[in-house]
Formats: C-alpha cells, structure tokens, sequence
C-alpha cells in the first residue's frame, strides 16, 4: 500500500509540474503583450501613420518606416515566393522520387533555421559590396531568401496532401503535365499554398537582422530602391536604444503595431489551414 | 468537288490546331519542368552561394590570425586585433543555459498538450504556445531590455549572489553586482524564445505513439507519469532529440533579442550575471561600423563559424527527425 501511495504522489507532482510549466509558459506570452499595450497604446494616434520619423527631440510618426517595410515585404515575397512555389512543385510532381528532391528538402530544412543575420552577411557579399551601397533591393533580396524555404516547405506538403486520384484523372483525360499541375493540383492546394505565404509575410515583416546591413534604414520617405529605405524593424532597435524619450515612445508604439500585424497574420494563416482541411 | 475541298480543308486546319495546340502544350510542360527544376537547384545554389561567400569573407582574417582566431580573446579594432572567443563563448553558454531550462518546460508544455489537457482547450493553449514563436525576436529584445531585465535586477541576480555567496565553485558562477542585462538575461530571453519550437515538435511527435501501446499499459495499471516515462519518452526519444536540437539551433543564431540584452562586452567571464556578446550580436552591433578590412572580414569569420556549428546541429536534428518519420511511416 505504501508504495501504491508513493506512485500516487509521484504521478501527482508530475501533472502539477507539467500543468505549471504550461502556465509558465503562457504567462510570457500575455507578459509580453501586456507590456506592448501599456505602453505602446500610449502613442498610438494619427500621426504615427501619417507622419515622417523625426529628428531626436520633437514628435513625428512612422509613416516612412511603415511604408518602407510594406514595399520590402512585398518585394520579398514576389521574389521569394514564385521559387518557393516552383521549387516545391518539382519536389512534389515531377521528382517525387528523385535524389536531387531528397538533398533539396534537407538543405531546404536547415535554410529554414539558419540564423537570419547569416543571410545578411550573404547578401551584403553579394550586393552591397558588388553595388557600392546600402539599398532597398538588397534588403528585398535578403527577405526574399527567408521567404523561398518557409513557402517551399508548405507548398510541397500541400501538394503531397492532394490525392493521386486526381492527378490520374486528369492525365487520362489527355492533360499534360504542366496543364495538370496548374489546373488541378495549384486548384486542390490553393489555400493551403497561400497559408504558407502568409506565413512568409509573418515572418519577415518582422524582421531585423537581415535588415541591418543590406537595406540600413533611412530617416525620410524614400522611393528609390538603390538607396537605403526605412523600414519598422530598424526603426524601432534605433529608437529604442536612443536616449531620447520621444523615439522610445515611437519604438513601443511601432512595436505595437508590427507584432499585432504580424500575430494577425499568423492567426489568419491558422484559420485558413484548418478551413482547407475541412473541404478537403 | 468544291465543296468536297472546302471540308478536306477545314478538317486539314482542324486537325492542324489541334496539333499546334498539342505541341504548345507539351513545350508548356517541357518550359514548366525546367523552371521548377531550376528553383529547386537555385536552393542548393544558394546555401552553396551562402557559404562560398562567407568563406571569402572569412579569408583575410582566417590567413591572418590562423587558428588562433578561436583561442584568442583580444577583440580591439584600434590595433586590429581580434579574437572569436569571447563571442563564441557566450553563444554556447547563452544557447546551453536556455536549453537547461528550456527542455525540460518544453517537454512539460507537450505533455500537457497531448496526455492531461481537456480536449477543448488543445487547441488555444496549443495556439497560444505558438504564438510566442511569431512575436518577432526585436519585440522580445526591447522587453526583455525595458522590462524583463530591471525586474532581474532587483529580484533573481541580488537573491543568486547573496545565495551562492559562500558555496565554492556557484560563487564564481553568480559572482559581481547585478547588472539586470548579461549573459543570464540573454538566456532566460532565449529560453522564452525556443519553448515554442520544442514544445510543437514534441507534441508532434508525442502523438505518434499509438494508443494501443498507451492503453495496454494504462490497462496493467500504470499510473499517468508511468505512462510518459516508461511509455512515451523511450517511444519518441529519437524525435524529442531532433525537436532540442532544432530548438538549439535557433538559440544560437538568435540575434536581436540577445543584441539588447547580453551586454556585449567582449570577455570571457565566469560570472554568468556579468555582460557579455555573442557571435550574432556582435555582428549585428558592430558590422555597419566596421571599418578596415580586418575587422569586415573578423566579423565574416565569426559568421562562418556560427554558420558552421549552426549547420552541424540543424543537420544532426534534421537526421534524427528523420529517422522517427521512417519508422512512423
């Protein structure tokens, strides 16, 4: 009996630790949030969208960051995207079986984690040594570079997911290949396809690494994709590493914005992903 | 007769279509093939082109310092020495402390998730704990600044020191005036950081145990943690590998979470309450500033060893994941 009561006990601390790391756990998460809406609501008004960030000492807004920040996510996945999709569809349709899908989803995987300053330094090497400048369209390329693994990963699983039944049909019917992928299999996985560029967009637009060296930042509104832009990520670790208390406020209020942007986004992608389940 | 022609023509032009048509559509899939095909490559084309330029970044610096690069500690751009220890010693044990407390919260997470949890919370708290992965990583630095850090301060670092004051060995652990920022913020940071990648690759692979198993020994009378111990932990162990060390993998290339908090005093301390830098966020810090050709190229070589261990982790996960899906499937 006693050692029934010691497995009882044992058993209970267990659930207990295991329920309380779950708590643990979540408490960071609503800590975090919590923190981001004390005090970045504090500043959030009009001007921070149509505004320009200001010089140290007097209050402006983020409109050129934000805007920097929309054209290079953008960039980012126009870039990245298509060879994600494309790269995804020749592992899932045409070499399902061959070598070289094998060593690509490896190497595919370990992109996927690599530390995102690592690609930072590739495109400084490649771009911003080669072009003589910082500039907006090494920053994009940089984004671009996180966007293909997240978009491939997703984009074959879909693919993998569409049953062969399908695919068989349309070929009997005399379609060929390229034909069938684009009118069946793309149609079958379209949403969960764009869950995964969803989730590409969610993880650049917050993005700062990659950013430092390649796009820099940029104190005013700037069109010019061969100089330095402006962008959230930047913005905010200038701010708020500045001693001056209105570019912290500027830093909390931009943090604000890009992290429920950026949860939305993720949140979003979520309910698409379990939507496609349920039709498929 | 004419009209005799007139229909041998348009089938003629109809069957001639319908050829064009067919040919179109075969140098369509023909054209679609190779350029999936090149995508494909262009991934292995770029970790390739990742890593031939970091090589050639590196070069200078390795050709100059020599394998003294990683012992030496001197990092002074004034008289263009530098050394990667410092950096490269504080990634590992920032990275090494946040799975020390990571992994074991972590595996507690999943748990819950797949054995204790009520079925209709699975899915926020599951939710919920992923969330944490999408809060971008210069949101848990200026937290973990301005919030996480002060709070450290006036808390844990006095209660550390004050405890292991008199213990030989932790008092050079948690040795020196609490900063709030150093190497133990910058791990704790971490720690929050990684939860939510082990925990989701855990639970993953927690449900891959088959039921059967489960019950039979819930049947024999196993308790709960019985269960998980002796059941569902050797069952997955492969796999929980594989999750840790993805779960490491983003540790140590962690960058700006780590850039606002560690401190970024190059030196190798034994305090883990003292400043410190790590190799991502000394680039991050430094590499705009950069002047001089040693320097650029120091810094390229602090990349390229952080791309190094990175790779050999990630790789070793990858593998071991792996062989849990052949055996699942």
């Amino acid at each position: 009996m006693q050692r029934y009561a010691r497995r009882k006990l044992a058993n209970r601390i267990a659930v207990g630790a295991s329920v309380g790391t779950t708590l643990f756990g979540l408490c960071w998460l609503f800590l975090i949030l919590g923190t981001l809406l004390y005090n970045g609501l504090a500043g959030l008004n009009l001007k921070v969208f149509t505004e320009m960030t200001p010089p140290p000492g007097s209050d402006g807004g983020l409109l050129n960051a934000l805007a920097g920040t929309l054209i290079m996510t953008i960039l980012g996945v126009v870039i990245g995207a298509p060879i994600g999709v494309m790269a995804g569809t020749y592992m899932a349709e045409y070499g399902r079986h061959d070598k070289l899908t094998k060593v690509v989803r490896f190497i595919n995987d370990i992109l996927l984690s690599a530390p995102s300053i690592i690609i930072g330094l590739f495109v400084y090497e490649i771009m911003v040594v080669w072009m003589g400048h910082f500039s907006a369209w090494a920053g994009s390329v940089a984004l671009a570079i996180i966007v293909i693994p997240v978009v491939l990963r997703t984009t074959e699983d879909m693919l993998l997911l569409i049953p062969n039944a399908l695919r068989e049909a349309a070929s009997a019917l005399g379609a060929p290949r390229a034909l069938m992928i684009w009118q069946i299999a793309y149609r079958a996985a379209r949403s969960g396809m764009l869950t995964g560029i969803l989730l590409a967009v969610a993880r650049i637009s917050g993005e700062t690494a990659p950013l430092l060296f390649t796009a820099l930042n940029n104190q005013f509104w700037s069109w010019n994709m061969n100089a330095p832009m402006a962008n959230m990520p930047v913005t905010i670790f200038q701010f708020a590493l500045s001693p001056y208390e209105e570019w912290q406020q500027l830093a909390w209020t931009g943090a604000l914005i890009i992290t429920f942007s950026v949860l939305a986004l993720n949140i979003g992608a979520r309910v698409m992903a379990a939507r496609s389940q349920k039709t498929s | 007769m004419t009209e005799m022609t007139i229909t041998a023509n348009t089938a003629e032009t109809a069957s001639n279509q319908k050829s064009t048509a067919l040919r179109r559509q075969r140098l369509n899939d023909v054209i679609f093939r190779a350029l999936t095909r090149a995508s494909a490559i262009a991934v292995l084309v770029l970790l390739g082109g990742v890593m031939v330029s970091l090589v050639a970044g590196a070069w200078p610096a390795f050709s100059k310092f020599g394998f003294g690069f990683l012992t030496t500690e001197v990092w002074n751009p004034v008289t263009d020495q530098f050394g990667a220890l410092a950096p490269v010693y504080g990634t590992l044990v920032t990275a090494f402390i946040a799975m020390l407390i990571g992994v074991p919260v972590s595996l507690g997470i999943a748990v819950f998730l797949t054995e204790i949890c009520p079925p209709f919370l699975r899915r926020p708290i599951g939710i919920a704990v992923e969330l944490l992965a999408g809060i971008p990583s210069i949101i848990y630095g200026i937290w973990g600044l301005f919030v996480f850090a002060p709070v450290l301060q006036r808390t844990l670092q006095p209660w550390l020191i004050s405890t292991f004051h008199h213990v030989p060995l932790l008092d050079n652990l948690f040795a020196g005036p609490p900063f709030g920022i150093g190497m133990l913020t910058a791990a704790l940071v971490l720690t929050i950081m990684v939860l939510p990648f082990i925990t989701s690759i855990a639970r993953d692979v927690f449900e891959t145990v088959p039921p059967m198993l489960k019950e039979a020994a819930y049947g024999l009378g196993c308790t709960r943690w019985e269960v998980i111990w002796n059941i569902v932990i050797p069952y997955t162990r492969t796999g929980v590998i594989g999750g840790v060390m993805l779960g490491l993998g983003r540790a140590l290339g962690e960058t700006m979470a780590v850039t606002f908090v560690i401190g970024n005093a190059h030196r190798v301390s034994s305090s883990i309450l003292q400043p410190g830098t790590t190799i991502s966020a000394t680039i991050a810090n430094e590499f705009s500033e950069a002047v001089g050709d040693t320097y650029t190229s120091s810094l390229f070589a602090l990349g390229l060893i952080l791309f190094f261990i990175t790779f050999i982790v990630l790789a070793a996960a990858r593998l071991m994941l792996m062989r849990l899906e052949k055996k699942a499937g």
